[in-house]
């Protein structure tokens, strides 16, 4: 028996949802054999996200770092190419944000530095991505493994230039040195002060507002434009694009070249918004995590944003578990993560034909309306 | 209604027997990335804490990092949660330890591999790791018979080429002809957790010639014990005492006493002695030594041991000058 399709509304609303509280059905039984009480403890978590002063500041903080890895995914996986270089590009482009913020932090005023650091830390993370994109292009070698090999070179340059040249004398950590004060992005609880609101500190900055920003425009790309039109072409048949006369090379490199740039600029979030000097490592797993979040967002900013609201919730909950329970460490907070990831990417098919057949069986039959998605 | 309000009232009791609590003695902890159980640094800090609460029965609290803004998200919220004390692991909580110890000025702060820091609620802990370095480097190059000893570090940073050199320094004093081999493991943090290559770098130094292998790597360091082990060679343990790892193929292991610092610092402000300001730990104040006990003790009868001796005497009396990289970012070897 053939199964029938499954409705759009419960593919986009209903599976995820199963989908999650799978994930936390299975996290909840490691947690309950770890002796402590689940329930609680998926209290702890929601409140630890979003409940106490300050907490949504850091879950949305987490989630800007997700927004720019991950839609740099999605563009790139417009044209089926799979950036995992996502990390380094975002480290070299804090290299990019931290170069123009010391060069003219203080020479200039911020109004003119900010905007000219964001541009840097963008084309550094393009510029990052385009030796992998030209060598995919031209030499044919894989992208997957040069970009992955790119994310450790990019970390030994900055490990260099950071305990090297660019280390802050008087002490002994490798960063840079601070960047003038006026380079600094406006953090939410500044910003809301300005117009009479209080809230709790929190590192949640303007780059939140700057990554939502961000997603309109790689709607406006994907969807609405030619460059896009180009772009999803060759995703769906790359002979044909080729036949209709788009130069696949050309189009390979402009797509991770935007790619990285947007993988770059979560670097403003990092080194503009919060850090003000280049520190070490302070993608910490950023552009990875990206690489999930464009799978269970399904490659839409809008799913991106959503996937980016749950991971920015887990990291931050998860870190609150960590201080509440002696018996649940990081490494715990990794399982759950990992489970979710499982759930709603490597196995986001499996519950789609018992539930298709389910659906049938309940609903009444009726003919199904246009279901193609682009 | 009564039921909502009961459930406020109980809420507010609770809240007011927190509260109270915090004006009691509340000490607290924050390991970084290394995760408390490296069998090294954040370990040593561990058994700091382990002893303080074995001999008061106060729990301290605890949280590991996973990535660079939690360490001042970690420590505003300890202080939340009313911690009294708290104590930073590492140089890379300097600057977070300084935005909340400045914001509070009300609690005590005390952080360890520190010590270009100002703040009046503030101890710090600078630990004279060259010093132990030139003294296992000594030990290494009194017990090679090939006359190449080797070293393996962690991540490419500053305070590891800091033991480097030291060792370095240590191994030239016995002999200029010795020939230190030097591999830093890579160059981001998972390099310090990476046994295979550890036991990598450890076997391809011995190809080279190498017989004693000092390594200041974290995590990769059990690697390097364990490819020397296996290879009938002698490896040199760090930070902990390392010499039952491996015992027989353990020369010795540079002590480097955090758990010392850990312990006092608690131990200080529960007994309300806490002082601020700078203390650096080397050979003279015992935060630094080499290690001896019944695994190794065979191992380094004789020469050895007599050479060690000796170098800690001079080092103490002021007649050798261990030169600090960071000093000046370079060694003179």
């Amino acid at each position: 028996m053939s199964t029938p399709p499954l409705p759009r509304w419960a593919e986009i609303g209903l599976v995820p949802v199963i989908n999650l509280t799978l994930a936390l059905l299975v996290s909840g039984a490691v947690i309950a054999m770890l002796g402590e009480d689940p329930i609680k403890a998926l209290g702890v978590m929601l409140k630890g996200a979003f409940v106490y002063p300050g907490s949504l500041g850091y879950t949305l903080y987490y989630a800007t770092n997700f927004i720019f890895t991950g839609l740099a995914v999605t563009v790139a996986y417009q044209v089926m190419l799979f950036n995992i270089g996502g990390e380094g590009q975002a480290y070299i482009g804090g290299l990019g944000a931290g170069l123009v913020g010391l060069a003219l932090g203080g020479v200039l005023p911020g109004v003119v530095v900010i905007p000219l650091a964001i541009v840097g830390a963008a084309l550094f993370g393009a510029a990052w991505a385009l030796i992998p994109a030209y060598l995919q292009a031209y030499r044919g070698s894989h992208i997957v493994i040069t970009t992955i090999m790119f994310n450790f070179i990019g970390a030994g340059l900055m490990v260099s230039l950071l305990g090297g040249p660019m280390m802050r004398a008087g002490q002994m950590s490798p960063e840079s040195e601070v960047m003038d004060a006026s380079t600094h992005l406006l953090s939410m609880q500044e910003l809301l002060a300005l117009i009479g609101i209080e809230i709790a500190g929190s590192p949640l900055n303007l780059s939140f507002p700057l990554a939502l920003l961000a997603c309109v425009f790689v709607w406006y790309l994907i969807w609405r434009s030619k460059l896009g039109y180009r772009m999803r072409a060759i995703g769906h048949s790359e002979p044909a694009a080729a036949y209709a006369g788009i130069r696949i090379p050309h189009m390979i490199i402009l797509t991770m070249a935007i790619s990285g740039g947007l993988a770059g600029m979560m670097s403003v979030n990092e080194i503009l918004g919060v850090h003000h000097k280049i520190v070490m490592n302070f993608t910490a797993g950023y552009g990875f995590t990206g690489i999930a979040v464009a799978l269970m967002g399904r490659n839409h900013p809008v799913g991106i944003v959503m996937a980016s609201l749950l991971f920015g919730a887990i990291y931050q909950g998860g870190a609150e578990l960590d201080f509440e329970f002696q018996s649940i460490t990081r490494e715990m907070v990794l399982v759950i993560q990992g489970l979710i990831i499982l759930f709603s990417g490597a196995l986001v098919y499996m519950i789609n034909r018992p539930l298709a057949r389910l659906l049938a069986a309940v609903l009444p039959a009726r003919v199904e309306g246009e279901g193609g998605r682009s | 209604m009564m039921r909502l309000f009961k459930f406020f009232a109980a809420a507010l009791m609770v809240a007011a027997v927190g509260s109270a609590q915090a004006a009691d003695f509340k000490p607290a902890v924050v390991y970084d990335m290394g995760g408390k159980f490296d069998k090294s640094f954040n370990e040593g800090v561990w058994n700091g804490v382990q002893k303080f609460t074995e001999e008061t029965g106060i729990e301290v609290m605890e949280f590991e990092v996973t990535n660079p803004s939690q360490r001042s998200q970690a420590m505003q919220r300890m202080v939340q949660r009313g911690a009294t004390v708290l104590l930073g692991v590492g140089f890379a909580q300097a600057d977070a330890i300084n935005e909340v110890a400045g914001a509070n000025p009300d609690v005590k702060f005390s952080i360890i591999d520190v010590s270009w820091l100002d703040q009046p609620n503030l101890r710090q802990y600078a630990f004279r790791e060259h010093e132990g370095s030139y003294l296992v480097g000594v030990a290494a190059a009194k017990k090679s018979e090939s006359g190449t000893v080797g070293f393996v570090g962690g991540m490419d940073i500053p305070l590891i080429r800091k033991f480097a050199c030291g060792y370095v320094q240590g191994a030239k004093s016995v002999s200029g002809d010795v020939e230190v081999l030097q591999n830093m493991t890579g160059t981001t943090p998972a390099a310090w957790n990476d046994p295979v290559k550890g036991a990598e770098l450890t076997v391809s130094q011995i190809d080279r010639g190498a017989d004693v292998i000092y390594q200041a790597a974290g995590g990769t360091g059990l690697g390097v014990i364990r490819a020397a082990a296996d290879s009938g060679k002698l490896a040199i343990g760090v930070d902990s005492n390392q010499n039952h790892l491996a015992p027989g193929s353990v020369l010795t292991s540079m002590l480097k006493r955090v758990d010392v610092a850990a312990y006092e610092t608690f131990m200080d402000a529960y007994k309300g002695s806490f002082a601020t300001g700078v203390r650096s730990l080397g050979i003279a104040e015992g935060g630094i030594d080499w290690a001896v006990d019944e695994h190794n003790a065979a191992l380094v009868e004789g020469g050895v041991k007599a050479a060690v001796e000796a170098a800690k005497a001079d080092i103490l009396s002021g007649k050798v000058k261990v030169h600090n990289y960071e000093d000046d970012s370079n060694c003179p070897m």
